[in-house]
């Protein structure tokens, strides 16, 4: 399903083995789904996000995301309350594939256990995985 | 198809007509009784047309559609054979069709003699001989299956058995159906034979082990070499084992999921035993079972005492899983289909469309690629595309679509999910070797075209009422029923 | 010799099994376990066309059907008459031997009539969106409470009502006995809707279901049930007759969140209790967690409208544990017959039916409200009504079947409390002069 685009690995951020990536921002993380797992979705047709306010732990799910022949849970990279969530992927759920990492984000953590982020993954070493096929 | 059917075809809403009727009922014979206002509603909208106007409406309709009376419907795991006309008269009689399922048993003992019967004739050939022709599906013949084994796992008070053990070719219906049991599903490893794998097996029977449910010949249309052995693992765990029996057409009168050491097992009435597909449904799915299972089956099941046909609830039942008594009239079907069978050429069924899968893939072997070249298939075989699309960068979908051009339904594609880019084949036996051919050539003409020409492919169909669909907006933008023109609001206007 | 729906002759097989590079077709059997291999089926012989056709004509003989008897039963099934334009259209082959449609360039026949058939359940309800429908309205019912389960904010526990449909409650409690959900309402089954909210109705409730008609026949104003339903979170589920909606207000004017049905009174046979029509229709906010198969409308590469499969990730063939159910196929045919029988009345023409039902449902309620020792018991209702007879109601029934009548359902098991209750139901079917036999075989009964 792969468009043959680059796939890209922006380095200022940490992510997990189930390809959702975290900014962290003060004592706010910034979640949402890789260029690489937008791509294999291929053409997003809806996204399902909690309800702010809601205490998850890390590795528990918070939404899906629907592509016409796929439908995968999304987790929590990190633990914490859910402050924000990205509504408007409700009207333009496409806005995941365009802009993965930027206006496609899905989820506001704050606050969120930083102790979490010490088992995400850098960019090179996310990058490499995939490529070795070890996570797919 | 005919010359209309390329024609877009208005909405019936786009065609009414104010004023016309299709209809004609009688004047009320009875004194009046004002109707009360309050609970009326304001208006109704419906088409407005002439009897004409329906019949065109849908018979233009219909030749929009490809269908099994037209040719070969290779559907993969959907065993797409032909339906006799008999069973359509069958259940057009007034003593089958318009039978009220809640009047007295004594005023209905034809049909209970008939349901007595299937019931009878489903064990004996399930070899499984306690029977409840209530579901009305496969997936609902699945979940009443594992609801009688959970059944029989709570009455022993066996009360930690929590998981399913569900080999990785299964049908989708399997994992769905253990959740909604409450059960956690457990995948086991196929290996490269197209078995399941016996030592991932191992590895995952527990005593938390509830069931295995699998599908004898898998989804790979292989049967499974081992099933003894499968069976065996599970039972010596003490699981018992489930047949998902979608694929009982291959082994008909050959062999006996009971005496393979099936515990539970269902049949899709509508595969195996000719009931029509009807566009997507109705289906049937009687549930056989062991004999000291009867007791958890769902309610009611026919028994007879003397020439006496009467329902009854057995004495530990799950419960009741659809309203009434089961799709009858899709029972009435499949007893015509076995009466017409007999004892004497039931075996016919599987034996020819096991031939006629394996012909058909002799034929063309040497240009696609079989899933498990080494083995002999059942009833339905597996290719894979990888290499199609590795070198001609044509996928599996613009094969199927192509297939459409020469005139045939496609094959189920892309499954079994554990095969890329598959191809899953299922002629049936009610297949002529002069239909097999001309779909081999066309399959084999499609391979050079893939080749020579893939623009071909990717542009497929060509010469259908539509080309290929825009599934992305569909699901972005769901337009799920007709909405009239926005007309401007009158009041928002003022 | 083959059988003779199978088209390979002697000769074709050797050819074939040539091609194979096999001797024999056992051989492509020799992987099934030897022991096991072709059983001796204790079966009857093969039977000829005319043989068979005795042999079902026979059996059908045996039993008193809506052809010849006068019918007054209902109980979640009825009987109506089915203009010619179902039978003729839904057995064209083009329909009845197509399956589900895969591939939509060559399936946009059962498409486009299964759009039809969800926009026309929508303006039936008054809903946003309706599925391709359910096997039956039980099973309709039991994906209801799951649906209100996973869609409610609140807790997980399932209300119902004593006068939902036996049969629909009792599916319920089947389908979701592996799940940890609560079921209340009908522990005492004379008690009211209203008793029953009164009782349980609470922060924890995810969604109520009842019936209008209910199964007893009442009719009601549901707006301020549904209100109360909703000032707890919970969803408001409604169980309707289809034709009744022909006159009366449908629940989306009463701000209902999920309508299911029994649409075998919409062109569907009798047919001894299946295969039936589950409706299932809900508020769009409702779309996503909906379970069972939807059409929806787009465009192909060249522009032109066309119909596909949709939102299939809620599906199991893809989602799989994590689906919505494990449901597969529709009831299609059947929504096809609801639809060409929707589409030959019409506006109007359903309207009509529904009045006549209405009539003579209650010029038959007048006439047995006369007789001495019955008694009506149901006040506001569209066609069905239940009568207090003076006797067990299977003893009279026996004795109305001696006139060529079937008459109403026994109530006793369901509703201990109505233990001479006989539930009786009136269709456009029946004449006045049925009406008038029947009402003086009773009287003669008293």
């Amino acid at each position: 399903m792969s468009s043959g685009k680059e796939i890209s690995y922006p380095t200022d951020l940490k992510y997990a083995a189930t390809h959702e990536w975290v900014r962290v921002e003060g004592d706010t993380a910034t979640v949402g789904i890789s260029d690489y797992a937008q791509d294999a979705l291929g053409d997003i047709v809806f996204v399902e996000l909690p309800v702010v306010g809601m205490e998850l732990r890390a590795k528990s799910g918070f939404g899906v995301v629907e592509s016409v022949k796929a439908a995968s849970d999304v987790f929590m990279p990190v633990g914490g309350s859910i402050s924000a969530t990205n509504d408007e992927l409700a009207n333009a759920p496409e806005t995941v594939n365009a802009d993965a990492f930027g206006a496609g984000w899905m989820i506001k953590i704050s606050p969120f256990n930083a102790d979490d982020l010490a088992k995400l993954m850098d960019a090179a070493t996310y990058k490499s995985k995939i490529e070795s096929g070890e996570i797919h | 198809m005919s010359i209309t059917a390329n024609k877009p075809e208005p909405l019936l809403y786009e065609q009414s007509n104010p004023g016309s009727i299709g209809y004609a009922l009688p004047e009320s014979d009875v004194p009046h009784t004002p109707l009360p206002a309050h609970l009326m509603r304001a208006d109704l909208n419906l088409p407005e047309v002439a009897e004409v106007d329906v019949v065109r409406h849908f018979t233009r309709l219909s030749q929009k559609n490809y269908c099994v009376d037209l040719g070969i419907y290779p559907l993969g795991s959907c065993t797409m054979k032909y339906n006799p006309k008999m069973n359509e008269d069958a259940i057009q009689l007034t003593g089958m069709s318009q039978v009220h399922p809640m009047q007295p048993p004594e005023t209905a003992q034809g049909v209970m003699q008939l349901m007595y019967e299937l019931q009878e004739y489903l064990g004996e050939i399930s070899g499984l001989p306690a029977v409840t022709l209530q579901p009305a599906a496969g997936a609902q013949g699945e979940l009443v299956g594992i609801l009688v084994i959970r059944a029989y796992h709570l009455k022993r008070g066996d009360t930690g058995r929590s998981e399913v053990l569900i080999p990785d070719s299964a049908h989708g219906t399997n994992p769905a159906t253990s959740a909604m049991a409450g059960y956690r599903v457990v995948e086991v490893k196929s290996d490269a034979r197209g078995n399941m794998d016996l030592d991932d097996l191992r590895s995952k029977v527990s005593d938390k082990t509830a069931a295995i449910m699998f599908t004898n010949p898998n989804t790979l249309g292989l049967f499974e070499e081992h099933v003894r052995e499968v069976n065996k693992i599970v039972h010596d765990a003490g699981g018992l084992v489930y047949g998902d029996g979608a694929n009982l057409n291959a082994i008909i009168g050959i062999a006996r999921p009971g005496d393979l050491g099936f515990d539970v097992i269902h049949s899709n009435l509508h595969k195996t035993f000719s009931v029509p597909h009807g566009g997507g449904g109705p289906g049937s799915g009687p549930v056989m079972a062991r004999p000291d299972l009867a007791e958890f089956l769902p309610t009611p099941i026919v028994s007879k005492k003397g020439d006496v046909y009467a329902f009854e609830t057995p004495t530990n039942t799950i419960g009741r899983i659809k309203s009434f008594w089961g799709n009858f009239l899709a029972l009435v079907r499949a007893y015509t289909y076995i009466r017409s069978y007999g004892k004497e050429h039931l075996r016919e069924i599987a034996e020819i469309s096991v031939l006629n899968a394996n012909y058909l893939l002799a034929l063309v072997r040497d240009v696609y690629d079989p899933q498990v070249p080494e083995r002999t298939c059942k009833h339905e075989f597996v290719l894979n595309g990888t290499r199609f699309k590795k070198e001609y960068g044509v996928n599996t979908l613009d094969v199927a679509k192509r297939i459409i051009d020469y005139g045939f339904y496609p094959p189920t594609i892309y499954f079994p999910l554990i095969v890329p880019e598959c191809l899953m084949i299922e002629p049936t036996e009610t297949q002529s070797k002069a239909s097999l051919d001309e779909f081999a050539a066309a399959l084999l003409k499609i391979a050079e075209e893939a080749r020579t020409d893939p623009q071909l492919l990717h542009n497929a169909p060509h010469n259908t009422p539509v080309t290929r669909l825009d599934d992305v907006k569909a699901a972005r933008e769901p337009v799920l029923n007709y909405k009239p023109p926005q007309i401007p609001d009158q009041r928002k206007a003022a | 010799m083959s059988h003779r729906f199978i088209p390979i002759t002697d000769a074709d097989r050797a050819q074939m099994l040539k091609t194979i590079g096999v001797s024999s077709v056992d051989t492509l059997f020799d992987d099934v376990p030897k022991e096991a291999q072709y059983p001796d089926l204790n079966l009857p012989p093969a039977l000829s066309e005319m043989d068979l056709l005795r042999t079902l004509r026979d059996m059908a003989a045996k039993n008193a059907n809506a052809g010849e008897h006068a019918y007054f039963l209902g109980a979640g099934a009825y009987n109506h008459f089915v203009p010619a334009t179902v039978p003729h259209l839904i057995f064209r082959s083009e329909f009845y031997t197509a399956y589900t449609p895969y591939q939509p360039e060559i399936s946009q026949g059962t498409l486009q009539t299964i759009f039809e058939y969800q926009s026309m359940i929508c303006d039936l309800t008054g809903m946003d969106a309706a599925n391709a429908s359910h096997y039956d309205a039980a099973t309709a019912a039991a994906e209801a409470a799951v649906m209100a389960i996973n869609s409610a904010r609140t807790g997980r526990k399932i209300i119902v009502s004593p006068t939902l449909h036996p049969h629909y409650r009792e599916t319920m409690r089947t389908y979701l006995q592996g799940q940890d959900i609560p079921i209340v309402g009908d522990e005492d089954t004379s008690l009211s809707l209203d008793q029953v909210l009164d009782k349980h109705l609470d922060n924890q409730t995810a969604g109520v279901l009842a019936a209008n008609p209910d199964f007893l026949g009442n009719v009601r104003d549901f707006k301020p049930l549904a209100d109360r339903i909703h000032a707890v979170g919970a969803l408001s589920i409604i169980s309707v007759y289809p034709i009744s909606l022909g006159l009366y207000q449908p629940p989306g004017d009463y701000d209902a969140d999920i309508v299911i049905g029994e649409g075998q009174s919409l062109g569907n046979a009798l047919g001894f209790g299946g295969p039936y029509l589950g409706i299932f229709a809900c508020k769009e906010k409702y779309l996503r967690r909906v379970a069972g198969r939807l059409v929806g409308e787009t465009v192909d590469k060249q522009g032109r409208r066309g119909f596909v499969l949709t939102l299939q990730a809620r599906e199991q063939h893809i989602r799989r544990e994590k689906a919505t159910s494990n449901i597969c196929t529709n009831e299609a045919l059947n929504a096809l017959a609801a639809c060409v029988y929707l589409a030959t009345l019409g506006k109007q023409g359903l309207r009509d039916v529904a009045e006549l039902c209405y009539q003579k449902a209650h010029y038959a309620a007048s006439e047995i409200a006369k007789l001495g020792g019955y008694r009506v018991k149901t006040q506001e209702f569209f066609n069905e009504f239940v009568v207090e007879c003076p006797r067990p109601v299977a003893e009279i029934n026996r004795a109305l079947y001696k006139q060529g009548i079937i008459g109403g359902y026994d109530l006793s098991h369901d509703y201990p409390h109505l233990k001479n209750g006989m539930l009786i139901a009136v269709t456009e079917l029946n004449t006045r002069s049925q009406i008038d036999a029947l009402v003086s075989a009773l009287g003669a009964l008293d």
